[in-house]
């Protein structure tokens, strides 16, 4: 088996190899997965990417998978769209979104990064994964579960949406609902980890997982024609993808496949749960923890793991973070619906609200190319829209009821 | 004051295998002096330089994340069982 990458302590830089572990034994440091970048530089070309099916194994040399690894599903490359009627509300020339709405295949982007922990799951031979998770990532898990084989073991927080439980247990999953937030289901995985021998996605198999969120900056560059954006707005949870997002763009310039050029990194949170945003606007390097109250319940974790690493993502690039009302966060959801046709989950509501206020603020600059990351799709999270859309009264099936039901059309032209 | 402080795997190295430590102690930093007695190698691992509790080390009292009990300030209560669970980060180099 060849293995191109190996796990080294983020902090003390000591290697430990490839094996299923949470943290450095010697300080307690999060692990990070390196690859060696001369080797990856002599075959990953533009144009060897360009033979490749679309998706995230494209970028294989940079993910954790053996050479060996048969990679099928095909995951991600999604669209990267532009956004005209949006940008126009911004005052901006030139906006995209990166739409993850219909990432395969359970519509978000965790659907990346559990594909790089199934293969682990593999590699280690785990029968059995676990995760503990705000939904999307619970939605993902149980499907490649599901489809490589493995029991799937998932803790939620008990009020998560509807759509996410069903999601989950469609797929044969187990599904344990713990009466408490996110922070507090993630503690309680820690301590499952520590007594069963499961894979799970984030504790001991977190660093090789959290790469795949790599694949969201590839895909950006590669759809932008090999270029990289001027500014990049990423909703934040745990910080994991926006500090993978920094990492994938800087691995592309490592590796020459992009033109060296600085990119400002912009996070956005709710502020029912702003952990990361509050430490930024303050000039804090650490975040203190929240006890999270937001309708954004996908992105509802007050103690973020990646809290620090995404501080200084973010203030290292010259970027910013904002957070955003829950009105704000649905207003945002109708707006991306009513001018581009994209149904967003919540988190896409925040990020969108937040970029309306880094343009109102002056902080991104309306000639530069700025991508949206919309991480997931609004059919999970319709209860956040409850009140705003008025069920109508159904008409008799006459032509004059019609035309009494549309009179206040004012735009309702009778050919 | 006794407390109960509970050790996970990747730290029972330091503690002979023992994976539950009773001790007196009033305060966090009382109990990372306590325990850099018994185990210096454990004290080693989970403080830096300046003896201040690392930063991917959460510390949990009765399940609550001490930070929201007033952290360095919080007094332990007799039987309170504190939980040191590594933060699980992702990281980018």
């Amino acid at each position: 088996m060849t293995e191109r990458y190996e796990l080294q302590c983020r902090e003390c830089r000591t290697s430990v190899g490839n094996r299923p572990s949470s943290v450095c034994e010697e300080c307690f440091s999060p692990l990070e997965v390196t690859y060696d970048y001369d080797d990856i530089r002599t075959c990953l070309t533009r144009e060897a990417i360009a033979q490749r099916a679309p998706g995230i194994w494209r970028y294989r040399e940079l993910l954790p998978v053996a050479d060996e690894y048969e990679a099928t599903l095909p995951i991600g490359f999604t669209p990267l769209v532009p956004a005209p009627q949006l940008a126009r509300h911004f005052r901006s020339r030139r906006l995209f979104l990166k739409n993850d709405c219909f990432c395969f295949p359970t519509l978000s982007f965790k659907d990346r990064v559990v594909a790089m922990a199934m293969a682990q799951a593999r590699r280690f031979g785990f029968e059995v994964v676990g995760c503990a998770s705000t939904g999307n990532l619970a939605n993902a898990v149980a499907a490649q579960a599901a489809r490589a084989g493995l029991r799937a073991c998932v803790l939620i927080p008990a009020d998560l949406e509807s759509a996410k439980v069903v999601n989950t247990q469609v797929y044969g999953a187990r599904l344990v609902r713990v009466a408490g937030n996110y922070d507090q289901v993630n503690r309680l995985c820690s301590q499952i980890a520590d007594a069963y021998h499961w894979g799970f996605v984030n504790v001991n198999l977190r660093a090789y997982y959290a790469e795949g969120s790599k694949t969201v900056g590839y895909e950006i560059a590669e759809q932008l024609g090999w270029r990289l954006p001027d500014n990049v707005v990423v909703p934040m949870a745990g910080g994991s993808l926006i500090t993978k997002i920094k990492k994938a763009f800087d691995e592309l310039v490592k590796l020459g496949l992009v033109e060296p050029k600085p990119v400002k990194i912009f996070g956005a949170q709710a502020t029912g749960c702003s952990p990361i945003s509050t430490a930024v606007k303050a000039g804090q390097s650490d975040i203190a923890p929240q006890k999270p109250s937001t309708v954004a319940r996908s992105l509802a974790i007050g103690n973020p793991a990646d809290g620090h690493y995404a501080i200084q993502a973010i203030t290292g690039s010259g970027g910013w973070a904002e957070d955003v009302s829950d009105k704000e966060v649905v207003d945002a959801m109708q707006l991306l619906a009513a001018t581009e046709g994209v149904f967003a989950e919540t988190a896409g509501g925040v990020t969108v609200g937040v970029a309306r206020k880094l343009f109102a603020q002056g902080r991104i600059s309306p000639d530069e190319t700025t991508v949206l990351c919309i991480t997931g799709n609004g059919l999970k999270t319709v209860e956040a829209l409850q009140g705003r859309l008025e069920l109508p009264e159904p008409i008799p099936a006459k032509l004059a009821a019609f035309q009494e039901h549309i009179a206040d059309e004012a735009e309702a032209v009778a050919v | 004051m006794s407390i109960q402080v509970l050790i996970p795997t990747p730290l029972r190295k330091h503690t002979s295998g023992a994976g539950q430590i009773s001790c007196n102690a009033s305060s966090l930093p009382e109990l990372l002096g306590v325990l850099g007695l018994s185990y210096p190698e454990l004290r080693r691992h989970i403080c830096d330089e300046q003896g201040q509790l690392r930063r991917f080390l959460n510390v949990y009292v009765n399940e609550e994340d001490i930070r929201f009990l007033g952290g360095s300030d919080y007094r332990f209560s007799d039987g309170d069982e504190v939980l040191l669970i590594p933060s699980i980060a992702g990281g980018a180099s």
